[in-house]
């Protein structure tokens, strides 16, 4: 493979098509990309599979950055449903908003959210590292079954209803709590990993205002003295 | 049209406008043209949309019926200001609303009344959204507040009469992406207390629901409080009246929305896509409606 070009190659999608730039992406040319315009067109970004840099300069639509394998996206705006679903590696940062189901089964990565985020973000997440600046809407963390959510401001109701296996960390208030979702003690590991997530994510509070939410495990495991139910 | 059960894909498209700044008035049409192109993606077979105070259409003074005609209907006998716009007509007349309804009626007794008010004309069609703002010159359209509906149909046939907006009571307009899940309930006890209706179509309950209530003297904000509270199923519903425009979401809020307001208006979209052709949304307040939660702007 040839040896990627240094300079930043910009992408205007006021001309040009979302088509076009993914398929650049997909095979590029270069290290670094600036897109401009993207007018919440859909599946920006969408489909990078390895460490190119992309800096996308206001909103966009529907899953932004989705499936990235190792890309460091920057969206500078809003981002609409299912930004960086199902992402396997890398870095996705949007510093305005989220609509719904954000990181959406992502397996691994970095989701970074400078604003809040609405429904069901980090739902199914299955290993994504998602923090959010502001606060994340109901249902959040739906069926999460592994992976770091950490969230500045608040948590909508339903908060890791279903939960399997992910760490919730939540510094303000939360709704009602999801089925199986429980607050849990906050250990010196936890402690340690919340400092490292939000440092990765460029945010500074102190960790010790935040509340750890898990998996209370009751609804997953197979109690053979329910057995007679079936 | 049955209920449209559309699940999660990007079906369907809402958008609307309610502008604050009068000096606005006169590019309505064209700001709206943006923002049906916006979703035409979403529903690119039929398209409705109803305008406020277009007064070439309706002129000051006037009440207005719109009404779906052949081609072919004679309409010189109506003695009124008269609008064709492919399988929609317009007619006005400096009369009493439920005067020039009777007229148009008597003239036409198996055509389908798509909306009646003081200030209002709504427009259905099937095709492609983009053509059928050319149908309707939208982008003439002058007036203070708008809304349009893009459908992607999935269970019935792609008919005007399916198009939305549902407009049953005087200058009410209703567009709903979702579906009604507990509509046939609600119809009984509607038909019960006289509401009659237009088609089986679920969301036609939603705006008789609406009609009812407005009719009983609720504000916009409280008639779908009470939508709220007695249907069941998925919707984005955005509703307008001679007073002003409101928003609410099921209690799931499956169904997308987005608001973006200024000093100068206050606009809805199914998606950002409808709202880019919007003087100043660079720096607008861009939100998600949260759901269950009701959300209303007077005149």
């Amino acid at each position: 493979m040839a040896a990627l070009g240094t300079e930043t190659i910009t992408v205007d999608l006021a001309s040009g098509s979302v088509r076009a730039l993914n398929a650049e992406l997909h095979d590029p040319s270069a290290k670094l990309y600036e897109v401009r315009n993207p007018a919440g067109a859909h599946a920006v970004a969408a489909g990078i599979d390895r460490g190119i840099t992309v800096d996308v300069r206001g909103h966009v639509g529907y899953y932004a950055a989705g499936m990235n394998d190792g890309g460091i996206v920057t969206i500078h705006g809003n981002a609409g449903t299912g930004v960086a679903e199902n992402m396997m590696s890398g870095t996705v940062r949007v510093t305005g908003d989220v609509s719904q189901s954000a990181g959406a089964t992502a397996h691994g990565g970095l989701l970074v959210i400078g604003g809040s985020a609405s429904m069901r973000c980090g739902i199914s997440m299955k290993g994504v590292d998602i923090v959010v600046g502001g606060s994340v809407g109901p249902m959040s963390a739906f069926m999460a079954q592994a992976g770091r959510m950490v969230v500045c401001g608040d948590a909508g109701d339903g908060l890791g209803d279903s939960i399997y296996e992910a760490r919730l960390y939540v510094r303000g208030t939360v709704g009602a709590l999801g089925a199986d979702c429980v607050e849990k003690e906050v250990r010196d590991e936890h402690r340690s990993e919340l400092a490292e997530l939000l440092a990765a994510a460029g945010l500074e509070h102190d960790v010790a205002q935040f509340r750890r939410y898990g998996s209370a495990r009751r609804l997953y495991h197979f109690h053979s003295e329910q057995a007679g139910a079936y | 049209m049955a209920p449209t059960k559309e699940g999660l894909s990007p079906m369907c498209g809402i958008v609307g406008l309610h502008l604050r700044d009068p000096g606005l008035y006169p590019q309505l049409g064209r700001l709206m043209v943006s923002m049906l192109d916006g979703v035409a993606e979403r529903g690119p077979d039929s398209a409705g949309v109803a305008v406020y105070g277009d007064t070439r259409r309706v002129p000051e003074g006037h009440a207005a019926v719109s009404v779906l005609l052949p081609p072919d209907a004679d309409t010189g006998g109506l003695d009124a200001v008269v609008t064709r716009a492919g399988d929609t007509t317009v007619v006005a007349a400096p009369t009493g609303l439920d005067e020039l309804v009777a007229r148009v009626t008597t003239a036409f007794p198996t055509a389908l009344v798509v909306g009646t008010g003081h200030d209002l004309a709504v427009y259905k069609g099937t095709g492609h959204p983009g053509a059928l703002a050319a149908t309707y010159d939208l982008a003439g359209a002058s007036g203070w507040q708008a809304l349009a509906h893009t459908r992607m149909a999935t269970e019935s046939a792609v008919t005007p009469e399916g198009c939305h907006p549902f407009s049953v009571g005087p200058d009410q307009c209703l567009v709903h992406n979702g579906s009604f899940s507990n509509h046939a309930t609600i119809r009984r006890e509607l038909e019960h207390a006289g509401v009659r209706f237009d088609s089986e179509n679920d969301s036609e309950v939603g705006a008789r629901y609406v009609a009812s209530r407005l009719a009983q003297g609720e504000d916009l904000e409280k008639a779908l409080l009470a939508l709220r509270e007695v249907f069941d199923g998925f919707y984005t519903l955005l509703v307008t009246s001679a007073e002003g425009f409101a928003v609410v979401r099921d209690p799931i809020a499956c169904k997308p929305a987005i608001v973006a307001e200024t000093d100068a208006w206050v606009a809805m979209a199914s998606e950002f896509r409808g709202l880019t052709g919007l003087p100043g949304i660079e720096s607008a307040r861009l939100y998600e409606p949260e759901p269950g939660r009701v959300y209303a702007w007077q005149r």
